[in-house]
């Protein structure tokens, strides 16, 4: 449990579609950028650096927003881990929890927003799995769930069979609308628009509540819909939310590619009156600059746009950890 | 919503006002319409001034490219003029300005969409 209990959100993978990964010409030109910005200065011990790269480079310069796709923690006060999704992000936390808590004695609570692959491939590497004395259980609304999991596992696709896990893993299927009480957790699940269907969650732990809402597209005529997204947004005091496209792309040649904008989600928070609104699954032919650059301009709209309430506005990356 | 409407040769200028949000985009939409059946090859052009709309939310912008989507299947020609800064800015952001023809003024939209409505501009 946080020590403090408050309700900590960690970002392990936050790439949509697929991972990508920075290419040597990427970090050519961001060494040359801080190198320039640093020109004329004495930086000569790693704590002045340090601090330089903090206060005075871009995020985007200084660091990356990362390549692994889905995958989200929220640990809330159960000793149990709770995740959304199990993209290549999952690879990284599970070998995160073996070096910190150790390889066994671990539970898993897996909420899936759908299928992809994206969205998967993470379970295979995900090493926790391959330890008996661990427990894993994957929640999702779909009804082809656990031959999802078994698929990929199978060959060709991968070495291991599932039957070769040797964790003790379950598959429990939810129904969308209805509250269920997991892991500490109230957790409720809403259909959304996407191939296949995708499911959003919305947890909530005493007066603090997390809102999970990937790979969904939004149609913003239609108003009953945009009503119920309104709703399962209220007053969050975090909003996790798929801003793959840019509004025009969603709305011309991605129409129902089933992703949604930055600009979308910032008008259903303000609509919800949410807190904060946490720009995520981004397009993987994205650079560090152009996410920097939507989160500055998603700010601007914010400022432009805004009532009598503010919404904070995040961009998600690999590492990153949001305390509420 | 009423639209003010003013004509130059081809071309006809609709003049929207106030917020285009979620509680005015369906008027806008049904207002906009039947001009909409005659932006055609041959009939009208559209030219939007938008000198007096102070914001435009994704619904109102999804009406815009609906239209622009039905006018250039009906070989016609549609454009956005005059944006408030604050507009300009949210059809940056939202990258509309690279899915519509958006121009600094209505004369520099018609001058682009119609040559004889430019010249009934001139003369009026």
């Amino acid at each position: 449990m946080p020590p403090d209990g408050r309700v900590r959100v960690r970002f392990w993978g936050t790439r949509g579609s697929i991972p990508v990964a920075m290419t040597s010409a990427e970090v050519r030109r961001k060494l040359i950028a801080a190198l320039m910005h640093a020109a004329g200065r004495t930086l000569d011990t790693p704590e002045k650096a340090t601090a330089f790269l903090e206060r005075e480079v871009d995020f985007a310069i200084s660091h990356t927003f990362g390549g692994n796709s889905s995958c989200v923690q929220i640990a809330a006060g159960s000793n149990d881990f709770v995740l959304c999704d199990m993209g290549s992000g999952a690879r990284v936390f599970g070998n995160d929890v073996l070096a910190t808590r150790g390889p066994a004695g671990h539970t898993f609570h897996v909420f899936m927003s759908h299928l992809h692959w994206d969205h998967i491939m993470g379970f295979p590497f995900f090493v926790p799995a391959y330890s008996v004395a661990n427990h894993v259980r994957i929640y999702g609304c779909h009804a082809g769930l656990e031959a999802a999991f078994r698929g990929q596992h199978a060959a060709p696709f991968f070495p291991v069979d599932f039957s070769g896990l040797s964790a003790r893993i379950e598959f429990v299927r939810l129904q969308p609308g209805r509250d269920y009480e997991i892991a500490g957790l109230r957790v409720r699940a809403k259909l959304q628009r996407h191939g296949g269907d995708s499911y959003g969650y919305r947890f909530q732990k005493d007066e603090r509540i997390v809102v999970y809402s990937t790979d969904a597209e939004h149609k913003q005529d239609d108003l009953a819909e945009v009503q119920g997204f309104v709703e399962f947004f209220r007053n969050a005091d975090l909003v996790i939310f798929d801003s793959q496209y840019s509004l025009a792309e969603a709305t011309s040649i991605k129409e129902d590619w089933g992703h949604s904008s930055n600009i979308v989600g910032l008008e259903l928070c303000q609509r919800a009156h949410a807190k904060r609104l946490c720009l995520y699954h981004h397009e993987p032919l994205s650079d560090d600059e152009r996410i920097g650059a939507l989160l500055a301009e998603t700010r601007r709209l914010e400022e432009i746009t805004r009532g009598d309430r503010r919404v904070e506005i995040l961009a998600a990356y690999d590492g990153m950890e949001i305390a509420l | 919503m009423d639209l003010m409407l003013k004509r130059y040769a081809d071309t006809v200028v609709l003049t929207p006002m106030g917020r285009i949000d979620h509680s005015t985009s369906e008027d806008f939409k049904a207002a906009l319409a039947p001009y909409m059946a005659r932006c055609a090859r041959g009939l009208d052009r559209i030219l939007l001034d938008f000198v007096s709309v102070e914001y435009i939310s994704s619904v109102g912008l999804r009406v815009l490219m609906l239209a622009s989507k039905q006018a250039k299947g009906q070989g016609g020609s549609i454009g956005v003029a005059s944006l408030q800064p604050a507009v300009r800015e949210i059809f940056d952001i939202t990258r509309f300005t690279m899915v519509l023809d958006v121009f600094p003024s209505v004369r520099e939209g018609l001058a682009r969409l119609s040559p004889p409505a430019l010249a009934a501009f001139d003369a009026a």
